[in-house]
């Protein structure tokens, strides 16, 4: 009888004083947080995506209590996000503007001419780095994923061949535009609806050797959209570029264009 | 002499992952990239250091004297569990920096089987002081030798393309069984004394 009293009161009495000592470290080792980073962490949506430049939702908002980050780098939380998060500060919200991923390519697998096969390692990375891939545009997407791969949000499918970003579920991290080997992923406003989808500069014969829908910089986007003053569109080479600053509006480019590389609103249908 | 026998023994003879089969979790576990892989040695070679230390005395000043061998799992497990969150809170109060790294790793090896193990096996050795730290010690380099030595194997893995039915878990174990194999050559190298 006495041999399990003394076993029971020695393990209770073990457990009292190590509840004791914890007790005791939380109540005078802790480390006290500022209370609004609790606040600030809790208006994050905690997507912990990174496209902030910080590590997570909680470093972020660690940054931005001690005052070396402003509000409105979080994309996934957009205006809401910021705005409770500058009342919580007691700073000015800044209105950002939601952005998307965009793919800059249209080449399909019927489109872009496949110059080899690829049986190697299922990776963009990787196939770039086999004499740069099938395609037989250097600049095209190349469909192996690494984007739909590094996604967060599961916002980007490979469909014959193209990643396709679903404007809806995108946060606008940038994680898939720094992947990705042939830098074509573009972060662009959510509201713009007119895209050139390519990214090849090179000369007109040159692209269209390789590609059915590759830009050859003919302007004639330029032409339709009122000329070089109205700058609707930039031009690097010979590849337009729609200027997000000041975007086009009008649906009727899309068809106007010859190369029919230019889209409307390609995010949220399916196979461009 | 002695303790250089007991650290090659625990490290390389009687691997505590690969011969003992002990922390296999964490093992299997967080063993996909290198560097977590690092993190967790150093949490666990921390925690299995201090651990052994306390667990010592608990059994030969209280538990031994009042005759309660028989029960000190249950007072392991008690004070490690106590003992970790302890760490936890002095670590981040004091060596922000260290909990920055181990941080995460230090709840998910409160009662891992490694720790309680080496304390176990303390006990029933009846090791001296001295002793049962630089073991425990070895004991955990050893863990943090066999989970790296494995995350470098898995992440080369990854790049490989293995039939089907042997994707992800599959292949782990098949990899873990041959590392326990290999490790098998270091029998007999030193006569270890446990």
């Amino acid at each position: 009888m006495t041999a399990i009293l003394t076993a029971t009161l020695v393990i209770a009495a073990v457990g009292a004083l190590a509840a004791l000592a914890l007790a005791v470290a939380d109540r005078y080792l802790a480390v006290r947080e500022d209370p609004r980073i609790g606040l600030v962490t809790a208006a994050l949506p905690g997507a912990n995506c990174g496209g902030c430049g910080f590590a997570g939702c909680g470093d972020y908002a660690r940054a931005l209590v001690a005052g070396t980050a402003a509000p409105g780098a979080c994309a996934p939380g957009g205006d809401a996000a910021n705005s409770e998060i500058a009342k919580i500060l007691g700073v000015a919200a800044e209105a950002t503007e939601r952005r998307v991923a965009l793919v800059k390519c249209c080449g399909t697998r019927s489109e872009a001419i496949r110059v080899g096969d690829y049986n190697g390692i299922c990776d963009c990375a990787a196939a770039a780095a086999t004499a740069g891939g099938d395609k037989g545009c250097r600049y095209g997407c190349l469909g192996y994923g690494a984007c739909a791969n590094v996604c967060p949000k599961h916002a980007i499918r490979i469909e014959d061949g193209l990643a396709i970003v679903d404007k809806r579920l995108c946060v606008g991290c940038g994680k898939c535009v720094s992947v990705c080997p042939r830098r074509l992923i573009e972060l662009v406003p959510a509201s713009a609806t007119i895209h050139v989808l390519c990214n090849n500069p090179v000369r007109g014969p040159e692209v269209t050797k390789v590609c059915g829908v590759g830009c050859i910089g003919c302007r004639l986007c330029e032409k339709n959209s009122g000329g070089k003053e109205a700058g609707h569109f930039t031009f690097n080479g010979f590849l337009a570029h729609v200027n997000y600053e000041n975007p086009p509006a009008d649906a009727t480019l899309v068809a106007k264009c010859p190369r029919k590389c230019i889209k409307e609103d390609p995010h949220f249908e399916a196979g461009v | 002499m002695r303790y250089f026998v007991i650290i090659v023994g625990a490290v390389l003879v009687n691997n505590f992952v690969l011969n003992r089969f002990l922390g296999c979790c964490p093992f299997l576990g967080v063993s996909k990239k290198t560097e977590t892989a690092l993190g967790m040695s150093g949490a666990v070679v921390f925690v299995m250091t201090v651990a052994s230390a306390v667990t010592w005395c608990l059994d030969h000043f209280l538990l031994a004297p009042l005759g309660l061998g028989y029960i000190h799992t249950l007072a392991f497990i008690l004070v490690i569990a106590a003992l970790v969150q302890f760490i936890d809170i002095a670590m981040k109060r004091f060596m922000p920096p260290l909990h920055a790294a181990l941080g995460i790793f230090l709840p998910l090896i409160t009662t891992n089987c490694a720790v309680l193990g080496v304390a176990e096996l303390n006990c029933k050795n009846g090791t001296p002081f001295l002793e049962s730290v630089l073991f425990s010690f070895a004991a955990a380099l050893g863990f943090g030798f066999a989970l790296v030595l494995f995350s470098g194997i898995r992440e080369k893995l990854a790049l490989a393309d293995p039939p089907r039915c042997f994707r992800g878990v599959a292949l782990a174990l098949v990899t873990a069984g041959l590392l326990s194999l290999a490790f098998m050559g270091f029998n007999g190298l030193v006569k270890t004394p446990y």
